[in-house]
């Protein structure tokens, strides 16, 4: 059962319920009921199903095929290119950190000169990647006429911090990554979207901006996301900077 | 810098430093495979073991693992060591060390035990405790007694509380009265109703802090509230005038690493002065609420001590406790699978740190509560959550966190459920802390075992306490 189906359930309690309003307030999981002084069978599967979605997307590889017909299908007509971290596998990838913010040894990119790179990682959510990148990377390109972007980079085993080498290989003033987020019980596809200026490897976070669960219908919309990014992005170029200090320009930006 | 060598199996076993000896006798976990201190085969870590198990306690007052000059956790704990509670166990060995605290055990001498916490330092604790297995440590820290209290008693015999988790992602304060309600109704709440607020404002922390205050003050019920906001912000709520029961702060176990955190030392002992001076506590002045983790130095890189060495993650996790323990806590706890799979890989690496932090969080004297937790990218399930659960149950355990149907939905990861609180008081035989029970029975929610009974959301108990949701 799903999220959105508790919610259905709990408007349609009884009259008289003193549990209706409270369910209508949260989604937190309350009054369960009890089989002694363990969960019912019922709610006891249906958390199980909520976790097992969410293990399944940490662990769902990353299909490229997919995403290259998605992108096309969205009408993106950038070059499409595919690079690996320098972790291995998912066994790796999750307890090595700092290799999914590595580019795999040997990895070559064609240097250029571009105001913005675009890179799509897996992260902890491929399931992510593969529902929700097309449709943002759409959304944001149709709002940059005029911008020089380069070959969309689509990243195995990836980190928010791959973007770092990848910018900076490909020459782009900006980077941004979309990358899948770590599944909650209830938002197992969720796509969150870093800026960065001036990429190099060393970056720290605090010199990123991050809009997080990119996630239609439930969270925020393709058009949504890629209007608050824009604004970034174009503070961003403005500015010469990213991070903290663009936060804070871009409170004038009511962004 | 002492090099400490054994021969095992015909190989000869080399340990650079104090540090080095600490992080490859420790039980696997990712983090230290991940801050490249990790034993690098089984041999060498049993290797390890065996000298550490004959390394003297008393080197640890000599030989530090975080410099004293550099760090501010290193002078607290040696400039306010006992050596009078140290006077007992100051001539044996870390090996030897073991075996006394087995033996008192057995013996069921909590006093001999309990005893020794000032005299102890956090690399000593840590150090016996990566020569223990699980049921050294569930035996030790079953004989070991901490009671502490404010508006209820916590760390009795027999005894299991848990603080109520009502997050809500945006604060609601309906949305989180539901939270609590559901939880009072399954007989959690007796060591703290803890909000993590979803923004840190001081705006926020006092709506929260008048929101509990409210029901408790409703219903009289013999428990603490508090809104985990920054010390800096609980210092605002302060000087509003705001009800706060506890002053709550995340901590380190280096200086860097509460400098990560956005903490001081004095920060914290001005923040304990204010909540103390408003004299709200009623059974007891414990007015300190604390929460750590391992990994959380080095997550923060802020892990590395004398010349640079990286030092191993649960010794820094007990060198948080010093902290902790020098502003006498009410409650503390690791929040033990919440940090990843790059620090704690699954669950057996979970279910060791779990008992490891509950232990040594005892023995140095702290009030100690485990957050038993997971994440989605963790290999870790209900299964592991259970074992550990009932694990520390039985090694008295003060209290654990419990959220509505193990879903923190401010949070994003799994803590436990209220009815497993109530499956691990029944199977062990453990009562909510007495000032609570006592409430719970006024309020009818006990049946005439005094087991939590299942009521009907319209019974007339049920009914009594829902009503708070329409002030």
């Amino acid at each position: 059962m799903t999220d959105h189906d508790r919610e259905e359930v709990a408007t349609s309690a009884p009259e008289g319920d003193p549990w209706a309003v409270l369910r209508r307030a949260t989604r937190a999981r309350v009054a369960l009921g009890r089989a002694g002084d363990g969960l019912p069978t019922a709610r006891e599967l249906e958390f199980r199903a909520a976790h097992a979605a969410a293990r399944d997307a940490v662990h769902t590889a990353l299909d490229a095929d997919r995403v290259r017909a998605a992108l096309t299908a969205a009408g993106v007509g950038l070059d499409v290119l595919e690079v690996h971290s320098a972790a291995p596998d998912r066994t790796t990838y999750l307890q090595r950190p700092d290799l999914g913010r590595r580019l795999a040894p040997g990895t070559e990119l064609p240097a250029g000169e571009h105001d913005l790179a675009l890179v799509v990682a897996d992260g902890l959510s491929p399931r992510a990647v593969h529902e929700h990148a097309a449709g943002t990377v759409a959304a944001v390109l149709e709002r940059l006429p005029g911008w020089s972007v380069a070959p969309v980079v689509l990243a195995h085993q990836g980190r928010v911090a791959l973007g770092d080498p990848v910018g900076q290989a490909l020459g782009a003033a900006i980077v941004v990554v979309l990358v899948g987020e770590r599944p909650g019980l209830s938002s197992a596809d969720s796509l969150g979207l870093y800026l960065t200026h001036g990429p190099r490897p060393g970056r720290a976070d605090s010199e990123r901006n991050c809009i997080s669960n990119v996630r239609p219908p439930h969270g925020l919309g393709y058009a949504q996301a890629a209007d608050t990014l824009v604004a970034l992005l174009q503070a961003s170029r403005q500015l010469g900077a990213s991070g903290v200090v663009l936060k804070d320009e871009g409170t004038a930006l009511g962004s | 810098m002492t090099i400490r060598r054994t021969t095992l199996g015909g190989h000869t076993h080399e340990f650079a430093s104090l540090s080095d000896l600490l992080a490859k006798a420790t039980p696997a976990r990712s983090g230290d495979v991940l801050a490249g201190i990790a034993a690098e085969s089984q041999a060498q870590r049993v290797a390890a073991q065996l000298v550490l198990a004959d390394v003297p306690l008393a080197t640890f007052l000599t030989e530090q693992v975080v410099g004293y000059d550099e760090d501010d956790v290193t002078r607290l704990v040696l400039d306010t060591h006992d050596p009078l509670a140290f006077a007992p166990v100051a001539a044996l060995t870390v090996g030897e060390f073991r075996d006394w605290l087995l033996a008192r055990a057995a013996e069921r001498d909590e006093t001999a035990i309990s005893s020794l916490a000032r005299g102890l330092t956090p690399e000593m604790v840590a150090a016996v405790s990566k020569l223990m297995r699980t049921a050294d440590l569930v035996a030790v820290a079953r004989r070991t007694r901490v009671v502490t209290g404010f508006r209820s008693t916590l760390g009795l015999p027999g005894r299991m509380a848990s603080r109520l988790q009502p997050n809500h992602p945006t604060d609601d304060p309906v949305g989180v009265t539901a939270s609590i309600l559901d939880g009072l109704l399954h007989g959690s709440g007796d060591a703290v109703i803890g909000i993590n607020p979803a923004t840190d404002s001081p705006a926020q922390t006092v709506a929260l802090l008048e929101l509990v205050d409210a029901v408790i003050g409703r219903y009289e019920i013999p428990t603490q509230s508090c809104v985990l906001a920054h010390v800096t912000t609980t210092l605002r709520a302060l000087e509003a005038g705001a009800p706060v029961d506890l002053v709550f702060a995340s901590i380190a176990g280096t200086q860097a690493g509460n400098r990560g955190f956005g903490i001081t030392l004095d920060q914290l002992a001005e923040a304990r002065a204010g909540a103390l001076a408003l004299g709200r506590g009623t059974v007891g002045r414990q007015v300190t609420y604390f929460e750590t983790g391992q990994g959380s130095a080095l997550s923060a890189d802020a892990h590395r001590g004398v010349d640079g060495r990286a030092v191993d993650q649960q010794t820094l996790e007990c060198r948080a406790y010093a902290v902790a323990r020098h502003f006498d806590p009410l409650l503390v706890n690791t929040v033990v699978g919440f940090i990843g799979p790059e620090y704690l890989y699954d669950g057996k690496q979970v279910v060791r740190a779990g008992l490891e932090d509950h232990f040594c969080g005892k023995l140095l004297g702290l009030p100690m509560g485990v957050d038993v937790c997971y994440t989605n990218h963790t290999d870790v399930d209900g299964d592991d959550t259970d074992a550990l659960l009932l694990l520390l149950g039985a090694a008295g355990c003060a209290f654990v966190i419990a959220v509505p149907g193990s879903d923190d939905v401010m949070l994003h990861y799994q803590s436990l459920s209220f009815t497993d609180v109530l499956t691990a008081r029944s199977v062990l035989d453990l009562r909510p802390a007495p000032e609570f029970e006592a409430w719970l029975a006024r309020m009818d929610l006990l049946d005439d075992t005094g087991r939590v009974r299942d009521l009907a959301p319209d019974s007339v108990p049920a009914r009594a306490l829902l009503a708070a949701a329409r002030p």
